[in-house]
Order: structure tokens, then C-alpha cells, then sequence
């Protein structure tokens, strides 16, 4: 009985599915040419990562040419400089974590006390400007500004301290490169947090202000628990792309000087797999690092989905 | 209401910081103009920061005579307008069907698309997949593995759900197909959505240069922001694509640097004004969830 009613029910759907397929089929086949294309395009490099396992020659075979196990992985394990790609690659992850997170709220905090709205919407503006520029273009304004006789340094020197020949210095990668993030952010990241301050019921305030609460005290009390729900949100994310630094900015404000802190998992698989040829290698290294951030992603996303009712899927 | 002498401090240092703040994220863009503009000498000798010094606009002259720099900014033209055109016709493609919460199969299509937000096959797979296909060194290889932004497909998706019903049920009575709703009822409205992601994407692909980086060794088809990055890094050995031995020996001058730069993103200064508004209206609208 039970099997036959079961039989039945999955009848039943398949036709149903049909119907609908053939009710909706301009939908569907609106559909079909991109699903085509992310097959090809995004999940074929995600098989393609079968090169991480099997000896792969420039101009062969584009799976491979033969098994070689976790011959590739042993060899990072044993190389030196992945173990130092792969701290700079965290540390620097940490910095933009706990430095260009929080930044935009209090940017957006501060803007959202002032009273001029003409000189809010004017600061806005400015500090979106980054946002837009070619991450080409931001090396270059980096390389000008920080250049020996640039305006940097000439401050310095104005001020009786040496002149530092800032983009040689491995000690001073991490600062320039997360300023610079914070510099391209600032303004851009705020947006949404300004979005969130602008729900805030006006009553509130008003609540507070009869209780004798000062500006500060409502802000503690009102404004902050008032955005934490977008705070949570954006976090949660950030935490998934932890490991998404900005590659190509690393790519073109390092240098072999600063490669001690410079040099990431990215641009070490760069260098190792498309300037060096070894392919299997770099993929091997590569694929490591996605799956950290896979698991990273859905980590976040299970937090997100315990602490927040929301998830990304 | 009156205010405390606290608050009142707090007011001008806020004002202060906040002015402080535009300064430093305006300046380095000053700074290059300044320069551009500023005579050779001047700016080796750590004069210039936001005014030119020696006045010159024989840079500018050279720069814009040079025939490799405008062969790259057509290319850059080129490849921004192909590359918006793909991007946008496929981010609507996916984009409608999935607004249609009657759609079988629609969470799983859904899943399929965003997965690769989080998880993507990595650079050399990606490499080998592009050059196997036979892309290296055309236009292909930039405007078709990076056509699709599965977060702005998103934002799209969810402008679609939100247009009423009714007036799709009213074009089925009156015969319309799906195309046909599609074409004369949809997309006339949303004309400012997609007004946000073609600019979206032609920002993107205006500042893209690693995959003609990686990809390009035909210097005629640079994009100008390859022009430009090899510029700038010009005193280094790269892969031998992207950059070629000859100009690894020249020392560039700042001066000219900065004439590029600026050449570079004056279309995106052209359009900001457009663009930030539709910007923050494109990231408020994504962060909607449908």
C-alpha cells in the first residue's frame, strides 16, 4: 500500500515537474545558455583542480598527464616559503579584520552627528572617490606619494627625520598596504551603515532625550544596538572572504625587497605557477587555500544562521 | 535644546576629523594632477603636492601623441563596452527566470549561481581552461570568463521580484509570451536598474587589467590600464606576458606617470556624479534579500 501510494506521489510530481517545464520551457531555456556557461567556466577550473594531482606539462593534456597522488602537497609541506606565504597571507587577513571592519562605523557614526547635511553629503561623495579608481591607478598614486621626494617623505624631511624609501622596506608592507585598503574603503563600506542609522525610529531619541540621556548615552544605547543587526551581517561575511586580501594589489605594490611580509598564497601561486611553469604545484597550493576559504564561508554562514536567522543560502 | 560644553567639543573635533579625512582620501589624487602638471625638476626635488610647480602641459602633448597609448585606450573603449553588453545580457538571463518564485527548481539554480561567489577553481585552472580554449591574446579571454558578478545577478533578481504581478497577469490575458512580457513589460521598467548595473559593470571592466596581464602578450592589445601598470612597474622583470623586455630599461618619470594616471580615470571622473548615486542605491538594493 504504502509503496504503491509512494509510486504514485512520485508520478504524480514527475508529471507535475513536466507540466510545469513545459509551461515555463521560454523560462527555462532563458536560463540554460549562462548555466552552460558557469558549467564550462566556473565548475570546469573547479574540476580542472584534478591538476593538483596528477603531473601536469604546458601544452598537454589539460587534465593531466599522469597520477601522481599528493605528490604536490608533500612538497608544499616541505617548502619553507609556504609556511611564510601562509602567515603573511593570516596576518595580513587579521589586520583588515580588526582595522578596515570597524573603521566605516565609526566613519558613518561620526558623520551621522553632524547637522549640516550639505557637508555630510560633501564628505560622502569625497570619500567614496577610491572606491571608483583602477586598483592600477591607487599603486601609482601609492608609488607618487610614498616615492623619495614625494610629498611624504618631504614632509618628513621638513620635519628634520630621514627620508624612508618606503616600498623597498619589508617593514613596512603591512602598514602601507592596509592603509591603503582603509584609504579605498573608508567611505564605501559606511553605506550601508548609514542606510541602517537612517531606520532608526526618531522616537527613541526622543524617549532618551526626556530621560536626560546625553548624546553619548544614546548613542550607546540607541544608535549602536540600532545598526548591530548590519554589523553582525557584514561581519559574519567578512569573516567568509577572510582570506580575499586583494591579490592584485599585493601584486603590484610588492617587490622581491618586501617579499618577507609581502608575499601571500595568492601571489606565491602566481609566481610559482604561471611564472615558474609549475602548474600541478601552484594548483596544489591554490586549492588549499580555497578550501580554507570554503570552509571559512560556510562556517560563517552556519554562525549566521544560529545568531541572525539569516544565511547566505 | 541646549547642549552640553562636552557635545559642543565634540562637534568641532568631529568636524575636524571628518575634514581631515577628505583631505587624506583626496590628496593623492590632487597630488598626481599636481604632477602632471608640474615640470620634471620640481617634482624630484620634493616640491610639489597640490599645486603645480613649472607649469607644464608638454606631457600631456607627448602622451597623447603616442600611438600605443591611444591603440590601448581604444582597446580599453572596446573592451569595456563588449564586455558590459555579454555581462549584462547574461546577468538577465539568469536574473528573470529566477525572480519567478512558480520556477521549479528555482532554490536549486539559485545555489548553483551563488556557489561559486564562495568557491572558484582558482587561478591556474582558470588559466589553463582560458588559454586551452584558444582565448590567449583576444578579447575573449577578459570580457567572457568574468562575465557574470553573481552579487549584482542578485540585486538584479530581486528588482524583478519586486515588480507587481498584476500587471505581468494582465499581458497573459492579453496573449503576451514569456519573451514578449519580458520585453515590453519588464525590462521597460527597470530601465534604472539596469542603468546601475551597466555602469556597475563597465567601472569593472574599465579597471580590469590582470587577465590582460596574465593573458595578453600582443602589446596591441593591451587595455590602457596595462599601458599604465607597466609604467609604473616598468624597472621590474614580470612573466614575459603582459610586459615586454624593452621597456624593463627605461626609468620612467614621475611626471609622465602621473599624466597617465590621469588620463586613466578621467572618463570615471567624468561619470562620478552618476555613478555614486546609482552606486548606493544598487548596494542598498542588494543588501535586500529576496
Amino acid at each position: 500500500m504504502e509503496a504503491t501510494k509512494k509510486v504514485k506521489e512520485s508520478i504524480i510530481s514527475k508529471s507535475h515537474l513536466w507540466t510545469s517545464i513545459k509551461k515555463d520551457w521560454q523560462l527555462y531555456s532563458l536560463i540554460l545558455l549562462p548555466v552552460i556557461y558557469l558549467i564550462i567556466f566556473k565548475y570546469g577550473p573547479m574540476f580542472g583542480n584534478i591538476i593538483a594531482f596528477r603531473r601536469f606539462v604546458p601544452g598537454g593534456s589539460i587534465i593531466g598527464e599522469e597520477w601522481v597522488g599528493l605528490q604536490y602537497f608533500n612538497m608544499f609541506l616541505n617548502d619553507p616559503t609556504f609556511y611564510n606565504v601562509f602567515a603573511n597571507t593570516f596576518i595580513l587577513a587579521f589586520l583588515l579584520l580588526v582595522i578596515t571592519f570597524p573603521a566605516p562605523i565609526i566613519f558613518a557614526l561620526l558623520l551621522n552627528e553632524l547637522k549640516s547635511q550639505l557637508f555630510k553629503r560633501f564628505v560622502q561623495t569625497a570619500s567614496y572617490l577610491p572606491h571608483f579608481f583602477s586598483v592600477v591607478v591607487v599603486a601609482g598614486m601609492v608609488f607618487e606619494v610614498l616615492a623619495l621626494n614625494g610629498p611624504v617623505n618631504s614632509l618628513l624631511a621638513s620635519w628634520g627625520f630621514e627620508k624612508i624609501s618606503f616600498m623597498q622596506l619589508p617593514e613596512w608592507f603591512r602598514t602601507i598596504f592596509v592603509s591603503v585598503d582603509l584609504w579605498q574603503t573608508l567611505g564605501w563600506g559606511a553605506i550601508l551603515y548609514l542606510a541602517a542609522l537612517t531606520g532608526i525610529n526618531e522616537e527613541l531619541y526622543e524617549a532618551a532625550r526626556i530621560d536626560g540621556a546625553n548624546r553619548w548615552k544614546q548613542t550607546i544605547h540607541i544608535t549602536i544596538p540600532g545598526i548591530l543587526p548590519t554589523i553582525i551581517v557584514l561581519l559574519i561575511l567578512n569573516i567568509g572572504n577572510f582570506l580575499q586580501i586583494g591579490f592584485e594589489k599585493v601584486l603590484l605594490l610588492y617587490n622581491p625587497l618586501t617579499y618577507e611580509t609581502a608575499d601571500v598564497i595568492a601571489t606565491y601561486v602566481y609566481r610559482v605557477g604561471l611564472e615558474s611553469g609549475s602548474f600541478s604545484y601552484g594548483t596544489a597550493i591554490g586549492l588549499f587555500e580555497s578550501i580554507i576559504g570554503l570552509i571559512l564561508v560556510l562556517g560563517a554562514n552556519y554562525l549566521s544562521r544560529r545568531i541572525t536567522d539569516n544565511s547566505l543560502w | 535644546m541646549k547642549q552640553s560644553w562636552q557635545y559642543k567639543i565634540f562637534r568641532v573635533f568631529n568636524i575636524t576629523v571628518l575634514m581631515f579625512i577628505v583631505f587624506v582620501t583626496l590628496f593623492p589624487f590632487f597630488n598626481i594632477v599636481a604632477q602632471s602638471f608640474s615640470s620634471e625638476a620640481y617634482i624630484n626635488s620634493g616640491q610639489v603636492s597640490l599645486w603645480p610647480k613649472g607649469f607644464n602641459v608638454e606631457t600631456y602633448k607627448q602622451i597623447m601623441s603616442d600611438t600605443m597609448f591611444w591603440i590601448n585606450y581604444k582597446n580599453t573603449v572596446v573592451y569595456t563596452v563588449v564586455g558590459t553588453i555579454i555581462s549584462l545580457i547574461l546577468s538577465t538571463m539568469i536574473a528573470y527566470p529566477l525572480s519567478k518564485t512558480r520556477l521549479k527548481g528555482r532554490r536549486f539554480l539559485t545555489l548553483f549561481f551563488v556557489f561559486t561567489m564562495f568557491f572558484n577553481g582558482g587561478l591556474i585552472p582558470n588559466y589553463v581552461l582560458v588559454t586551452s580554449l584558444g582565448f590567449g591574446n583576444s578579447i575573449w579571454a577578459i570580457v567572457i570568463p568574468n562575465a557574470i558578478s553573481v552579487f549584482n545577478m542578485l540585486i538584479m533578481r530581486t528588482f524583478f521580484q519586486n515588480i507587481p504581478d498584476e500587471l505581468e497577469e494582465a499581458a497573459i490575458m492579453d496573449g503576451s509570451s514569456t519573451f514578449g512580457i519580458l520585453f515590453k513589460i519588464v525590462l521597460p521598467l527597470s530601465k534604472p536598474i539596469l542603468a546601475t548595473m551597466m555602469l556597475f559593470y563597465a567601472v569593472t571592466h574599465w579597471n580590469s587589467w590582470f587577465p590582460a596581464f596574465i593573458f595578453f602578450s600582443d602589446k596591441e592589445l593591451f587595455p590602457v590600464s596595462i599601458y599604465l601598470r607597466n609604467m609604473i612597474k616598468g624597472a621590474e622583470a614580470t612573466v614575459g606576458t603582459g610586459a615586454t623586455a624593452a621597456d624593463n630599461m627605461v626609468q620612467i618619470s614621475a611626471n609622465i606617470k602621473s599624466v597617465t594616471m590621469v588620463l586613466t580615470v578621467l572618463p570615471i571622473l567624468m561619470v562620478y556624479p552618476y555613478i555614486q548615486k546609482y552606486f548606493v542605491s544598487g548596494v542598498m538594493l542588494g543588501s535586500v534579500k529576496g
